[in-house]
C-alpha cells in the first residue's frame, strides 16, 4: 500500500489516542466544579482526588498532540501548513488553555491556600472547556470542508468556523468529553464521589447520545460516505452500553465502551474526510492526501520511526497506569504540602 | 507594522522564553538523577534531602517548559506556513522524532517519577529520574537537527518543479557538522546553568547556616550543602571549559558555512587579514558601517576564532560589505519588487549578543572560583561575599543562552533557511518569504499581546515559586518510602500529591 495512505490512518490513530487519552483528562478538568459535594473543606479534597486522578498521566496523554501535530508536519507539510494558519484564532485558543490548564495542574498544590487553589480550578476549567469544545469545532469543519484556493491556502475566514455544523460538533465532543471523564472518576476512585460520578454518567450518556447522534445523523445525511453509517452506529450502540454497564456497576467496561464511541467518532470524522485530509466546501479546491504527502523517502523514514517507538511508548505508558490502577479516595489525599501564600509573599522582593 | 515583523517578534518572544526554562531541565535532570543514585548507593540521607530539595525546584521549572514547548509545536504552521511548506519534507521529521523518543519518554517518566516514590521500588525509582534525564537531553539533540539544518542545509535536494526542499538523508541531517558543534554547546551551557543554580543556590545555605554559629546548623552546612556546593562546581568547571571549547569550534564552522554571520559578529566592514576582535565598539551599528569605532581590540583574536590562525594570508575575514557584494551577485540584488535585498543582518544586535554570551560567562567563573577557595580542603565559609556572588551568578547562564540564541538566529538573517555555500545552495529561504500568507496582522498582533502577557504572568510566578522553595532549604526531615521500606502494605495516603 502507498505510504501516504498508511499515514493517513496513522494521523487518525495518533489523534484517535490523543482524544480518547486526553479526552477524559478535560473531562475530569470540566468536572473538577461540577461533581465536588460537601462542605468547604470536603469539597477542597474531592477536588484533589480528582487532579490526582489524572495528575501522573496528564502530560504523557498531551504528548499525543505534540506528535499527531510533529507527524503530520513532517508527513503531510502541506496539511499542517494550511491547517494551523488557517485555523489560526481557534487554535491559539486551545494553546492558551492548554498553557494554563497544565500551569494550573502542576502549580495548584505548591502553594497552600484556598483562593489559590480557586484561580488553579478556574484555569483547570477554562483549560478543559476550551478544548473540549473547539477539537470538535475544528474537525467538524474539516468534515463538511472549508473554502481554499488554488494553491491549498485557507480563504474562508474566521467567522466561516462557527457555522451551526461546526459548532454541533464542539458540543459533541463536549458532552463524550465530560462522559468519558465522568466514567473515568467512577472507575479510578472510590466512596461517595464514585457514587456521585456514576450517576452523572448516566444522565450524560442519554445527553450524549441525544447531542452526538444528532451531529452524526447530519454528517451522514449531508456529508460523509455510506460505509461510516455502520460506524454511527457502533457509537451508538457503544453509549447504550455505557449507559447499561455503568447503571450496573461494571466501570470498566462503561470505560472501555466510552472510549469505543470515542474512537468512532474519529473514524467518522476521517472516513468522511477521506480522500482529502481538507476536502473543499460544496465541491471547491480539496487537498488530498497524495497533494500533502511528503516524498517516499521521508515517508519511509518517519514510518521505521514510528513502528519502532510507538508500541514501546504504548507499552510504557500502559505500565504508568498499572502502577497507578489503585481507586483513589478523599483519605488518601495528604494534607497539602505547599508553602502558604504568606511565605510566598515575604520573598517578594 | 507588517504581519512579517510581527512574527518574527512573536517567534523570538515565544522561543526565547521557552528558552528560559530548557537550559535548566536539561542540565537539572542529571545533576538531580545522580543526587538520588548517591542516595541509593550510599544510603546517606543527605542525598535524599538534596534529591528531593532539587527535585522540587526542578518540577517548578520543567512545567513551564512543557506548556511554552506546545507553542513552539504549533507556530511553524501558524505564523510560518510558508516556510512550513518549504521545508516540511525535511524539517518535519526530526520534530517527530523527538515527540517519539523523547517527548514521550520524558513526561511519562516524569509522572512515575513524581507520584512514584511509594509505588515502585527503590531502583526502578531512580531509573525513572534517569529516563528523564537521559529524554531530555535526546530532545535537545534532535530539535538542534531541525535548527542547524535551517543554518547549514544538508542531506536534501531542491526540486525545482515544487520549489520545496526535499529530504535525502536522515543519516546526513543527523550528523550535520554544524549539528555536532551546537549540540554540544548548548548542552554544555545546559549543564552550566544548573551547575551554577545547585552551586549558587546552596553555596548562598553554607554561608547562611554558617553565620548562625549554631551546631546543628553549621552541622547541615558542612554536611549537606557543602557537598552540593562541591557537585555544582564541578559540573561548572568541566561544562564552562566545554562551552568555551564547542563555541570555538562553532566559530570555526560558522566562518565557513555563515560568513555573513562572523563578519557581522566582529561588526567587520571590509575584509581583513588579522582581525582584531573587538571589546568595545562605539558609534553608529545601523548596518552603514560608517561610523563604527572599535575602541578596545585584542589583536588578531577574531581572525583566530573564525580560522584558527592569528596573523597572515590564512587569517583573512571576509567583511560584510564583501558579504553583501558576493550574496547579490549570487542571490539577486533585488526582490521581485524590485526593492534592494540586504544579506546584512542587524549589526548591532549581532555584534553585542556575541559578546554579552561569551561575557555573561564570567558569572559563573568567578562563583567556581570562589566557591573552590571557600571550600579548600573540608572547609566551609560563611564569608557572605560567597552567598552575594552565588545569588548574583545563578541568572548569568540564562542571560548569556538567550544572547546565544539571539545571536545565532538574529545573524542568520535575512535567510530562515541560510544557503549553504559549501553544497547544496539552492536551497535557501528569506525569512520574508516563510511567512504565512493568511494570517492578517491583527491575528499576530493579537496571538502576540495574548501570548507576552500570560508569558508575563507565569514569569512572575515561576521566579516566586523558585525563589521561595529555594529559600525553604532541604526538607528537615525524609525517610525511604519505597515499598521495600515499608513495614506492612497497608492502604496509606499517597505520599505525595498535588
Ligand atoms: C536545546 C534544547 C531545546 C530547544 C532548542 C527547544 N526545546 Fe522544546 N523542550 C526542550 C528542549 C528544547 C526540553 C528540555 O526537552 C523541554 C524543556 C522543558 C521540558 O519539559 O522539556 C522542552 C519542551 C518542549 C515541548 C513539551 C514536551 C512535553 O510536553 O513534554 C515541546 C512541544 C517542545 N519543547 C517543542 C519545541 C520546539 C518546536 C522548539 C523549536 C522552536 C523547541 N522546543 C526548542
Ligand atoms: C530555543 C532556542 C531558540 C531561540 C532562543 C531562538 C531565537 C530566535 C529569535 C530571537 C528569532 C528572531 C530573529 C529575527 O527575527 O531577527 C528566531 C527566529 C526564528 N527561529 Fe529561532 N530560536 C531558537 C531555536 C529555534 C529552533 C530550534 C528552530 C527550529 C527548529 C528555530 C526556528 C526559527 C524560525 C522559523 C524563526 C523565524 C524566522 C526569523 O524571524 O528568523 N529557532 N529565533
Ligand atoms: C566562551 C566563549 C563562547 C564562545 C566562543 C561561544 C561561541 C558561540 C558561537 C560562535 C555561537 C553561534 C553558532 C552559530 O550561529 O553557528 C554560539 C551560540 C550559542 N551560545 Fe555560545 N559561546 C561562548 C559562550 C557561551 C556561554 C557561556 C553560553 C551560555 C551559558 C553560550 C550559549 C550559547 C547558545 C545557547 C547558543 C545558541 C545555540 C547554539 O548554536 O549552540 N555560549 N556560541
Amino acid at each position: 500500500m502507498d505510504l501516504a495512505l498508511v499515514w493517513f490512518f496513522l494521523i487518525a490513530a495518533l489523534w484517535t489516542a490523543y482524544l480518547v487519552l486526553e479526552g477524559f483528562d478535560f473531562g475530569v478538568g470540566m468536572l473538577m466544579s461540577l461533581l465536588p459535594r460537601g462542605d468547604a473543606a470536603h469539597r477542597e479534597k474531592e477536588r484533589r482526588v480528582l487532579v490526582n486522578s489524572i495528575g501522573p498521566v496528564w502530560d504523557g496523554n498531551e504528548v499525543w498532540l505534540i506528535t499527531a501535530g510533529a507527524a503530520t508536519f513532517a508527513v503531510f507539510p502541506e496539511w499542517y501548513a494550511t491547517l494551523f494558519s488557517g485555523f489560526y484564532l481557534p487554535l491559539l485558543a486551545i494553546l492558551v488553555a492548554l498553557i494554563v490548564r497544565g500551569v494550573a495542574f502542576e502549580y495548584r498544590g505548591k502553594i497552600a491556600d484556598a483562593v489559590w487553589a480557586r484561580r488553579c480550578d478556574i484555569a483547570i476549567q477554562v483549560g478543559s472547556w476550551v478544548p473540549a469544545i473547539l477539537w470538535g469545532v475544528t474537525f467538524a469543519n474539516l468534515v463538511r470542508g472549508v473554502r481554499l484556493d488554488e494553491d491549498f491556502q485557507y480563504v474562508g475566514g474566521f467567522w466561516a468556523l462557527l457555522n451551526p455544523f461546526a459548532l454541533l460538533g464542539g458540543l459533541t465532543t463536549l458532552v463524550l468529553f465530560l462522559l468519558h471523564g465522568a466514567v473515568f472518576v467512577a472507575l479510578k476512585t472510590d466512596g461517595e464521589i464514585r457514587a456521585r460520578a456514576r450517576r452523572f454518567a448516566g444522565v450524560l450518556s442519554v445527553e450524549a447520545l441525544v447531542v452526538a447522534g444528532g451531529w452524526a445523523v447530519w454528517a451522514q445525511v449531508a456529508y460523509s460516505p455510506a460505509w461510516t453509517w455502520a460506524v454511527v452506529a457502533v457509537a451508538a450502540l457503544a453509549l447504550v452500553g455505557v449507559l447499561l454497564t455503568n447503571r450496573a456497576g461494571r466501570e470498566g467496561y462503561a470505560f472501555t465502551l466510552s472510549a469505543v464511541t470515542i474512537v468512532a467518532a474519529v473514524v467518522l470524522i476521517f472516513g468522511s474526510m477521506f480522500p482529502d485530509v481538507m476536502p473543499g466546501l460544496d465541491g471547491g479546491t480539496s487537498l488530498s492526501i497524495t497533494d500533502a504527502a511528503s516524498t517516499p523517502y521521508t515517508l519511509t523514514v518517519v514510518t521505521w520511526v514510528a513502528v519502532v517507538l510507538t508500541p514501546l511508548v504504548i507499552l510504557y505508558q500502559a505500565w504508568t497506569y498499572w502502577v497507578f490502577r489503585r481507586r483513589l479516595t478523599v483519605d488518601h489525599i495528604p494534607a497539602p504540602g505547599g508553602l502558604t501564600w504568606k511565605k510566598i509573599k515575604e520573598s517578594a522582593f | 507594522m507588517e504581519a512579517l515583523d510581527l512574527a518574527r517578534w512573536q517567534f523570538g518572544i515565544t522561543t526565547v522564553y521557552h528558552f528560559i526554562f530548557v537550559p535548566l531541565t536539561i542540565g537539572l535532570a542529571p545533576l538531580v538523577a545522580i543526587m538520588q543514585t548517591a542516595w541509593v548507593r550510599t544510603g546517606n540521607e543527605r542525598w535524599l534531602k538534596l534529591t528531593k530539595f532539587f527535585g522540587k525546584l526542578f518540577l517548578i521549572n520543567f512545567a513551564l517548559g512543557v506548556v511554552t514547548g506546545i507553542v513552539q509545536e504549533f507556530q511553524f504552521g501558524m505564523n510560518w506556513s510558508e516556510y512550513s511548506r518549504f521545508v516540511g519534507d525535511v524539517f518535519g521529521a526530526p520534530l517527530a522524532m523527538e515527540a517519539l523518543a523523547a517527548f514521550f519518554v520524558e513526561s511519562t517518566f516524569l509522572g512515575l517519577w513524581i507520584f512514584g516514590w511509594d509505588r515502585l521500588n527503590k531502583r526502578v525509582h531512580l531509573a525513572c529520574i534517569w529516563a528523564v534525564a537521559i529524554a531530555v537531553n535526546l530532545s535537545a539533540l534532535f530539535i538542534l537537527a531541525a535548527n542547524s539544518w535551517m543554518q547549514h542545509p544538508v542531506g536534501a535536494r531542491y526540486n525545482p518543479e515544487t520549489g520545496r526542499a526535499e529530504m535525502e538523508s536522515i543519516w546526513a541531517i543527523l550528523t550535520n557538522n554544524t549539528l555536532w558543534a551546537a549540540y554540544p554547546h548548548a548542552v554544555a551551557a545546559a549543564f552550566l546553568t544548573a551547575g551554577t543554580f545547585v552551586a549558587g543556590i546552596a553555596a548562598w545555605w553554607m554561608v547562611r547556616l554558617a553565620r548562625t554559629q549554631q551546631e546543628d546548623a553549621v552541622e547541615l552546612a558542612r554536611n549537606v550543602y557543602r557537598p552540593a556546593v562541591i557537585l555544582g562546581t564541578v559540573v561548572m568547571l568541566i561544562s564552562g571549559a566545554g562551552v568555551a571549547l564547542t563555541g570555538d569550534a562553532q566559530g570555526k564552522l560558522m566562518f565557513e558555512q555563515q560568513p555573513g554571520k562572523m563578519a557581522s559578529a566582529e561588526a567587520l566592514c571590509e575584509g581583513e587579514e588579522g582581525a582584531n576582535f573587538s571589546i568595545l565598539t562605539i558609534g553608529d551599528l545601523s548596518n552603514s558601517c560608517e561610523g563604527v569605532r572599535h575602541i578596545l581590540e585584542v589583536p588578531g583574536l577574531a581572525s583566530y576564532l573564525g580560522t584558527g590562525t592569528f596573523s597572515g594570508e590564512d587569517s583573512y575575514l571576509p567583511g560584510v560589505h564583501d558579504v553583501q557584494e558576493e550574496y547579490a551577485e549570487r542571490y539577486g540584488e533585488t526582490d521581485e519588487a524590485g526593492n534592494p535585498i540586504s544579506y546584512t543582518p542587524n549589526l548591532a544586535v549581532t555584534y553585542w549578543s556575541f559578546r554579552l554570551m561569551i561575557g555573561f560567562a564570567a558569572g559563573s567563573a568567578l562563583l567556581a572560583v570562589a566557591a573552590l577557595w571557600f571550600t579548600r580542603r573540608g572547609r566551609i565559609s560563611d564569608n557572605p561575599w560567597l552567598a552575594r556572588i552565588g545569588i548574583a551568578a545563578i541568572p548569568t547562564p540564562f542571560i548569556a543562552s538567550s544572547f546565544g540564541w539571539i545571536f545565532t538566529e538574529v545573524g542568520r538573517q535575512p535567510w530562515v533557511v541560510a544557503p549553504n555555500p559549501t553544497g547544496i545552495d539552492q536551497i535557501r529561504l528569506l525569512t520574508m518569504r516563510g511567512v504565512s500568507t493568511v494570517v492578517s496582522p491583527g491575528m499576530v498582533l493579537t496571538s502576540m499581546i495574548v501570548f507576552t502577557l500570560l508569558y508575563g504572568v507565569l514569569a512572575v510566578v515561576w521566579f516566586r515559586l523558585i525563589h521561595r522553595y529555594a529559600v525553604e532549604g532541604v526538607p528537615s526531615a525524609v525517610r525511604d518510602e519505597s515499598p521495600e521500606a515499608a513495614e506492612d502494605d497497608t492502604d496509606r495516603p499517597l505520599s505525595f500529591a498535588y
